[in-house]
């Protein structure tokens, strides 16, 4: 089985959920790489490092801007030319575009939210889980080629430290797929590890009470050498920002550890996070859903259970 | 202005999968897609901003859906086409997105817009296929949003921050949750919902290929349905002082510290 995977980038690196992908499709037979974008030929030589075998690179002034009308122009005659039968792709806001775009344009099925995928009889079946991860649901293609979207975090980056064969790859674009203009990109200031690189999380709920009491979650995280993230409602009230949200409208996540301090555990907050390895939950609510799916349950004051855990961390780093 | 919204029907409550079917049971009651309720939020503004022009809903599903699209319509929303047919059951991306493109094309609209997910399928693909089909510029995820001459802009939220992002009308737009609050119909509203116009299509009414619409038309399938892994033996304790202790040690147990 030979996967074509869109590797995305930005800030000159490749997104880790990207090459967590190529790993996937490398793993189960040989795995091609999609570089695209503006001055990324430096790019293309570190996807071989990832398990990439073959790039192709496509290097134009018209895919400067992440957006994704020109990306399906590009990847749909890749696809064409090569006779690429599986795309796959980790889930963002761009590639999610992307690949619906593309499903559309090679009339190719799409499959999404999924976790893991197996070669069976020759074919592929995907994981998804659905209706709030309450089943799991087994799914396929009736025909190539097949395209696949991964939750953010399905899978661990491999470095192979290998070398792939680099493709310069020319693109015509449609007029309708250039039409669209980047005005503006604007930063979320970010401080420590993001939540998807992170191997540890300390999350942060409604329960919190207000923005002021992140900081002893900063604290928590800092000691732990993670990240913190937040649910919906606390990126609702303007308490944190959005790049930290985890959860049905934010990102998936699965970390080594999860310490969820006053999150009830809605199921949207749920299916962002449940797929940790361990999962620690603080609330002081003993009926919080959270506690039927956590690993080790504290019903407690989280103001006064996380400043200790802090001390007590930091004095068993510095022992 | 012409403002075309695409609305859905998800079912209420607790949702199954029909074993037999292996699709979603939708033969309980439904409600309109909570999401698309800030897409057509966001016409009704750009309507009333205008002063004048048109929001009509578009949809694909069963009769039933109607129920869902009269809230919509009494949102304030003037009229509703929904394509109803026994071909179209169990359309994937592909063949939801050749229907759909199919309904908004007989509309002709300036702007299409939808909202940010489906809560039944999880789903927030569509419009990415929908402006492929209809070959126009596409904005997804945007939290706010204005028409300027002949343009529609707005700030998209990604992983990394906003984008601000323009493009030029006719235009497929997606909006996030976070654009606004959708407005609670009023009594009038509701009142007047039934009398709005509400037309049903066929598929061969609008003259669609049936080989490309439902399970024929589709290119994925459902092949089983399973229950997910359980989690560990899980422990909770209360806290009377010597909680983090406690959360240390289980820590140190499992190699995390």
């Amino acid at each position: 089985m030979t996967g074509l995977v869109f590797l995305e980038h930005h800030g000159g690196e490749f997104l880790k959920g990207s090459l967590g992908v190529l790993a996937k499709a490398a793993s189960l037979g040989e795995a091609h790489a999609a570089v695209l974008g503006s001055g990324v030929a430096g790019l293309a030589d570190q996807a071989g490092r990832y398990g990439a075998a073959k790039v192709y690179v496509v290097d134009d002034p018209a895919l400067e801007a992440p957006l994704p009308q020109p990306r399906v122009d590009a990847l749909a005659q890749i696809v064409r030319e090569q006779a690429i039968e599986n795309v796959f792709f980790a889930q963002s806001v761009l590639a999610s575009d992307v690949a619906a775009g593309l499903a559309a344009r090679l009339e190719a099925g799409l499959n999404w939210q999924l976790t893991d995928l197996a070669v069976e009889d020759g074919g592929l079946v995907g994981k998804q889980p659905a209706l709030g991860d309450s089943v799991i649901v087994d799914v396929g293609w009736t025909q190539t080629p097949r395209l696949a979207l991964f939750r953010s975090g399905a899978f661990d980056p491999v470095e192979t430290g290998g070398q792939a064969a680099v493709e310069q790859v020319g693109v015509s674009f449609e007029d309708f797929s250039l039409a669209a203009r980047m005005l503006e990109q604007l930063q979320e200031e970010a401080t420590g590890p993001s939540i998807e690189e992170a191997e540890i999380i300390v999350a942060g709920g409604r329960g919190l009470g207000g923005p002021e009491s992140f900081t002893v979650l900063e604290e928590l995280a800092a000691a732990l050498g993670g990240a913190v993230a937040t649910t919906r409602a606390v990126v609702d009230a303007g308490w944190y920002p959005y790049s930290t949200q985890v959860g049905q409208t934010g990102k998936t996540v699965s970390p080594k550890l999860y310490v969820a301090c006053g999150i009830s555990g809605a199921i949207q907050h749920k299916v962002g996070m449940q797929g940790s390895a361990v999962i620690v939950a603080i609330n002081k609510d003993p009926n919080a859903p959270i506690f039927e799916f956590c690993d080790l349950g504290v019903v407690g004051d989280l103001h006064s259970v996380v400043p200790k855990l802090t001390e007590l961390v930091k004095t068993h780093r510095a022992g | 202005m012409k403002i075309a919204v695409c609305v859905k029907q998800v079912p209420e409550g607790t949702k199954r999968i029909d074993p037999a079917t292996r699709r979603l049971d939708r033969s309980g009651e439904g409600a309109l897609n909570g999401y698309d309720a800030n897409a057509v939020e966001a016409a009704l503004r750009i309507r009333e901003g205008d002063g004048d022009g048109e929001v009509v809903l578009v949809s694909v599903g069963p009769a039933s859906a109607l129920e869902a699209i009269r809230k919509a319509l009494a949102m304030g929303a003037d009229r509703a086409v929904l394509v109803s047919d026994d071909g179209a059951v169990g359309s994937d991306l592909v063949a939801t997105s050749y229907v759909l493109a199919a309904a908004l094309e007989r509309e002709g609209a300036d702007l299409v817009l939808f909202g940010q997910q489906a809560a039944d399928s999880d789903g927030a693909v569509l419009w990415a296929a929908v402006a492929d089909r209809l070959r126009r510029p596409l904005i997804s995820q945007l939290a706010d949003l204005s028409i300027e001459g002949g343009s529609v802009r707005g700030k998209r939220q990604t992983e990394f921050g906003y984008d601000v992002i323009e493009a030029p009308l006719p235009a497929v737009v997606a909006v996030s949750d976070a654009i606004n609050e959708p407005r609670y119909p009023s009594l009038k509203g509701i009142m007047g919902a039934k009398k709005k116009p509400q037309e049903t299509l066929t598929l061969a009414e609008l003259g669609v290929d049936p080989g490309r619409a439902g399970e024929h038309g589709s290119r994925t399938a459902v092949l089983a349905l399973g229950a997910p892994p359980a989690r560990g033996e899980s422990r909770t304790i209360e806290d009377d002082g010597g909680a983090a202790a406690e959360i240390v040690a289980y820590l140190q147990e499992k190699r995390l510290l």
